[in-house]
């Protein structure tokens, strides 16, 4: 921090004065927002919001709704498999990467490419791909493999794994990107004293490297966990929710009751319980990552 | 001895040839549906429907190309996509420009000028950068209604420079952060002012972090769709929502082909940039989880 004058009264102020915009602007449109919606969420609004506090009654009906449970279930289906399917995947192209591997420059980029594509975009790609009609069943189909059958995307039991797939698509790269920076933190003078030891590599990664970078599995997680959370474009462009309710989740349940079927008092407290489960990841990370900051 | 050196090395061939065959199935993985969707974009629609989509076009055609840029029906128009290719460039240049200059004269003031509190404007810009945006979207239909934006370019620039303001400044802190307060101090004593600091000595040395918070804003604006389907009108729509409209029309036979091209032409401005320029949005990507 830097001592500031204070004979100049402009210039004390004016750093201030810089950042009030952004700060009013975030003051207002995120934080005020969340309590008007908090509050919204304790209200009878329907098509308008409206002001007639009826407690917590629309949790209440939140949670006895068969589609709000349908949602719940989806949500922890898709984010324990997107989390750790991804997280798996992304380690271990990581560890093969760190193997000196020719081609590095080449492979890395291609893994890596799809976070830079639209959710819509991968959902529409997804979305033929899978396609029994037209996408890989029929294909198979064409090459002489009659009895080829993946219909996931059109089975209620099953379309959520499609989910799963395009998602892990979308992100193991970076997941893989994270892991692969911390790998080239971790010191080359404990790898080379374990070798001289007689380790082995599948030894040294599991005993010695892994252990060293734990936080990397943390940032994943918490990452991949708030994407999770707010699945939405995805879910959308890859099967619309359906078939049936089979893909509903957190995010598109909001959208459609707030928006389609006007309860808005529902909608609003589906997004408080969304909001809450995302801090409950994130606040407690970003916490301990400011105080470590200030610490070193 | 011997057979531990071997082990520790762990250059076994078959080893060697393993690792080399998983990261090229991964290849093939990651691949396979942009190689999808290109080779059928290119393909007459009979084609797709009557052959395999792994095949390279027999009959190679630019149809769908330019039926999806200029005659697609989109909800009730037949435009094809380009007037929201157009739209999305309108929302995103601004929302960039803006969001970038506020979080380059946040990240200056939070590093160089801290005051009390300043942590906490800087933790309260963070968190904003993670909230599920369902959070805000009733208020902000409000809001956008009575600031007369509804529907507007202007209204979706003002949302993503809001909601953007986070990111851009998390960038410019914590690169700022870094940056020898020794040499701000000399040019106080030099009599420099705040905005000649900023513009004389941190700016020059801003560009890799320019183009961080660039690419990170273009890539995310782009790439919206919830915002775009919340509060564009028809006018306003941006590419995502064009293309879902597009893809899930109900109405006639499924073009697949256009579907394809379509898909490529909104993904094209986000894929070229991340050729141009992958290591800096990695660095963004890298900037925005692991240092939090």
């Amino acid at each position: 921090m830097l001592l500031v004058n204070d004979k100049n009264q402009v210039q004390t102020l004016l750093p201030k004065v810089v950042l009030s915009p952004s700060f009013l602007l975030i003051l207002v449109f995120v934080y005020g927002f969340i309590i008007y919606t908090g509050y919204l969420s304790l209200t009878d609004s329907h098509m308008l919001p409206s002001y007639g506090f009826v407690g917590l009654e629309n949790y209440q009906k939140l949670w006895r709704l068969p589609l709000w449970s349908r949602v719940v279930k989806n949500l922890a289906i898709f984010a324990t498999l997107y989390i750790g399917v991804s997280t798996v995947i992304g380690l271990l192209l990581a560890i093969l990467l760190d193997q000196k591997i020719r081609g590095e420059g080449v492979l890395r980029p291609i893994y890596l490419y799809p976070m830079a594509l639209s959710f819509i975009v991968t959902g529409t790609a997804w979305k033929w791909f899978l396609d029994p009609g037209i996408g890989l069943e029929n294909t198979m189909h064409k090459l002489g493999w009659l009895s080829f059958s993946f219909d996931w995307i059109k089975n209620s039991h099953y379309a959520i794994y499609c989910l799963v797939i395009a998602a892990v698509w979308q992100s193991s790269g970076f997941v893989m990107a994270m892991f692969l920076a911390g790998l080239r933190g971790v010191d080359n003078e404990i790898i080379k004293a374990a070798q001289i030891d007689g380790a082995s590599t599948p030894t040294i990664y599991r005993r010695i490297v892994i252990p060293m970078i734990r936080p990397v599995f943390l940032s994943a997680f918490v990452v991949l966990a708030h994407l999770a959370i707010k699945a939405y474009d995805l879910v959308v462009a890859l099967t619309g929710g359906g078939p049936g309710q089979a893909t509903e989740l957190p995010a598109t349940f909001m959208y459609s009751y707030t928006f389609t079927r006007n309860l808005m008092g529902i909608g609003a407290s589906s997004a408080v319980i969304m909001l809450a489960m995302i801090f409950s990841i994130i606040v407690p990370y970003l916490y301990s990552e400011l105080r470590g900051e200030r610490r070193s | 001895m011997t057979t531990s050196t071997q082990n520790a090395i762990g250059t076994g061939k078959l080893a060697r040839a393993a690792i080399y065959a998983v990261l090229l199935v991964f290849l093939v993985y990651y691949l396979l549906p942009l190689y999808v969707m290109v080779a059928n974009s290119f393909k007459p629609l009979a084609e797709i429907q009557e052959g395999d989509m792994l095949a390279l076009p027999h009959v190679f055609t630019l149809e769908p190309w330019i039926k999806a840029w200029s005659t697609a029906q989109i909800g009730v128009q037949p435009t094809g996509l380009r007037p929201y290719f157009v739209n999305s460039i309108l929302i995103v240049v601004p929302a960039v420009a803006i969001s970038s200059v506020l979080g380059a004269l946040n990240g200056y003031v939070l590093t160089k000028w801290a005051f009390r509190g300043a942590n906490l404007v800087f933790g309260m810009l963070l968190l904003a950068c993670f909230i599920p945006f369902q959070i805000v979207l009733i208020p902000m239909a409000r809001v956008l209604g009575l600031l007369h934006m509804a529907g507007t370019i202007q209204g979706l620039v003002l949302v993503h420079v809001v909601y953007g303001l986070g990111f851009t400044t998390l960038y410019f802190r914590n690169y700022y952060a870094a940056f020898p307060d020794e040499l701000i101090k000399a040019a106080q004593i030099d009599g420099a002012k705040f905005f000649q600091i900023f513009l004389r000595i941190l700016l020059p040395s801003s560009g890799p972090i320019i183009v961080v918070s660039v690419i990170w804003q273009f890539t995310n604006i782009w790439n919206d769709f919830l915002f775009g389907v919340s509060f564009a009108d028809f006018s306003s729509l941006p590419m995502t929502v064009a293309l879902n409209n597009l893809v899930s029309s109900s109405t006639g036979v499924k073009e697949y082909n256009v579907h394809f091209a379509g898909a490529i032409l909104a993904a094209l401005p986000t894929l070229v940039v991340y050729i141009v320029s992958g290591r800096y949005f990695v660095r963004g990507l890298m900037a925005g989880a692991v240092k939090g």
